[in-house]
């Protein structure tokens, strides 16, 4: 292990803080490898430095690590996922227009009813020849999914009722305030920035849509997973730590501070803090009002990367890439993420290991013990806002539920 | 074959497109940074684009290559991994590149070698233009610092110029930056006596 490196890509992203804090807090040397951030502004750019090796590991998009894998739009890399950066911390943030039109309130509504609303003006607008228009992070975002899967579900046809484009997230308050789009759905703390600017007014949280969604993942080339087996699950170890200290109530103040850094984020600390402490600000000089949950981390194995969470990404994609459902596509897509490399990695730590890679998803409404073959696991209510559950066995019946 | 250049510097752009134009290739279009990205490729149609790595545009590109119905084929990275050198090549250069489907390779790789080239070559131009942007900033000090000794010691420049270089070869470090010292001194404690 002596002298192991790790170069990381990163966006400059709150969820990118677990290996941003793995190095400045020591966790990295702790398990005695160093740590290098490759800071970019695109995720086409992360993705061409993971490729062709300017860097070892990426703090990535899920479903772009899935897509690379799949070889869509390009020949196919394969990538693996040992570890989960962490589940939701993205909002869906209307322009000040448009929430005007829908009538937000001062707190988080309800996404059916603000869904209800939202159908209304985007039939208007079809009519009147101008349909609204949603900035999404990237084509193979969860961003995408989450968006797509709640305008779906509130019956707004996503591509028909509404278009969806791809703005990156240091640009996605831009093109608000420009009025390229009506709607953001991205990272924090960009939703943040958006209302602080006064371009725009949180509506959902994506934790309101699928309360345990799969967000940020680490992601390796399965080659270099395979030569550097052991430093990768070192590099595990030290995630872990950091995720485990991330929570802790007392450290929020000192992350915050060093994410809001012009290497990082280069982003104001408070924005940055509010969204690690579960706060946000919904509209322009609003008090923060606190969504327990909005950003998840190491508590329920949060990091865990399991299988039926690549099973529903790859769903997704299936359902708006309008590509027929494979079921090769579907088990190459679900061996992305690595498991065993994550349980490899943590055996004999105490962190508590799951006993299955997969699981039904959205199927809990209360919180319920779950069987790890390490400690003890609770896993908390994991619902979609429509009470749908995945079956990571059924794609295809679930696909064809889908409306 | 047609094609296009999308950077965010316009001098590397020219730089690039003159390249092309000497080995013949002259079907190109400069697409302007300030204008509408995806209005102007997709009039443009070209069957192969280059564009720097990190443009912050290369999400919302990949997207409308993605969806695109203007283009007739679909255009894919340049990644055929029996090219991972080249390919790696060009991403250590900084340079990134879309082509059409189907296109022969023979026919991209001259395009994508002479790109990386001129690439390296601004890279140099400009590591130039700095290492002389720096020289003078140097010395500009190293001027001061002498004035400073010669009103101060009462001396004349070469001797100023020796005690300087003294002191620089007895503490290891450079002129410039006992330079810096001297100067820095003189603006905290000049009027000290």
């Amino acid at each position: 292990m002596i002298g192991e490196r790790f170069r990381i890509g990163f966006l400059p992203l709150v969820d990118a803080a677990l290996p941003i804090l793995a190095h400045e807090l020591g966790f990295a040397a702790r398990e005695g490898f160093a740590l290098e951030l490759v800071r970019d502004m695109t995720w086409a750019t992360v993705r061409d430095r993971l490729l062709y090796g300017h860097t070892d590991a990426a703090h990535m998009i899920a479903p772009l690590a899935i897509a690379t894998t799949l070889g869509r739009d390009r020949p196919p890399v394969p990538l693996a996922v040992p570890f989960v950066l962490g589940l939701n911390g993205n909002a869906v943030t209307f322009s000040t227009r448009l929430a005007g039109e829908v009538g937000l309130g001062d707190t988080l509504g309800d996404p059916l009813a603000i869904g209800a609303a939202l159908k209304r003006v985007a039939t208007a607008r079809v009519a009147a020849g101008k349909p609204l228009r949603f900035g999404v992070v990237h084509r193979y975002s969860s961003h995408n999914y989450m968006l797509r899967y709640w305008l779906a579900g509130v019956g707004v046809r996503p591509d028909q009722d509404v278009e969806i484009i791809v703005t990156s997230p240091p640009f996605a308050a831009d093109a608000l305030a420009a009025g390229d789009v009506d709607g953001i759905c991205v990272g924090e703390p960009w939703n943040s920035i958006a209302v602080e600017r006064g371009v725009g007014h949180i509506a959902l949280a994506t934790a309101q849509i699928w309360r345990r969604g799969v967000e940020k993942v680490l992601a390796i080339r399965e080659t270099v997973l395979d030569e550097r087996r052991e430093a990768v699950e070192a590099l595990v170890r030290a995630l872990h730590a950091a995720a485990g200290h991330f929570v802790e109530p007392g450290a929020a103040e000192e992350s915050a501070a060093i994410l809001a850094r012009p290497e990082y984020l280069d982003a104001p600390q408070d924005a940055i803090l509010r969204a690690i402490t579960d706060r946000i600000r919904l509209v322009p000089g609003g008090e923060p009002i606190h969504y327990p949950d909005f950003m998840f981390q190491y508590r329920e194995a949060a990091n865990f990367p399991w299988r039926s969470q690549a099973a529903w990404l790859y769903s997704q994609m299936v359902r708006w890439d309008y590509m027929a459902f494979d079921a090769a596509g579907a088990a190459a897509a679900g061996k992305v993420f690595r498991p065993d490399v994550y349980r490899a990695a943590l055996a004999g730590s105490g962190a508590p290991l799951p006993g299955a890679s997969s699981k039904l998803e959205g199927g809990l409404a209360e919180p319920i013990g779950a069987g790890s073959t390490q400690g003890r696991l609770t896993l908390g209510s994991d619902r979609f806002f429509d009470g749908r559950a995945f079956d990571p066995d059924d794609i295809e019946a679930y696909l064809a539920e889908l409306p | 074959m047609r094609i296009a250049i999308i950077d965010t510097s316009t001098t590397r752009a020219a730089i690039i497109s003159d390249g092309l134009r000497e080995a013949g290739l002259d079907d190109l279009i400069l697409i302007d940074p300030a204008g509408p990205l995806v209005a102007q490729v997709e009039a443009a149609k070209p069957e192969v684009v280059l564009i720097n790595l990190e443009n912050p545009s290369r999400d919302l590109l990949e997207d409308f290559f993605a969806m695109s119905r203007a283009l007739a084929r679909p255009i894919a990275m340049f990644v055929d991994q029996s090219d991972a050198e080249a390919t790696g090549a060009a991403i250590d250069a900084g340079v990134s590149a879309y082509v059409v489907d189907g296109l022969s390779k023979q026919r991209i790789k001259p395009v994508i070698d002479l790109a990386v080239r001129r690439f390296q070559a601004f890279s140099r131009l400009q590591r130039e233009l700095d290492d002389a942007r720096n020289a003078l900033a140097e010395r500009a000090v190293i001027d001061k610092a002498k004035a400073i000794l010669m009103k101060r010691r009462q001396i004349d420049e070469p001797a100023a110029y020796a005690l300087l270089r003294g002191q620089a070869m007895r503490t290891n470090r450079r002129i410039s930056e006992i330079a810096e010292a001297i100067v820095t001194s003189e603006a905290l404690m000049g009027d000290m006596e």
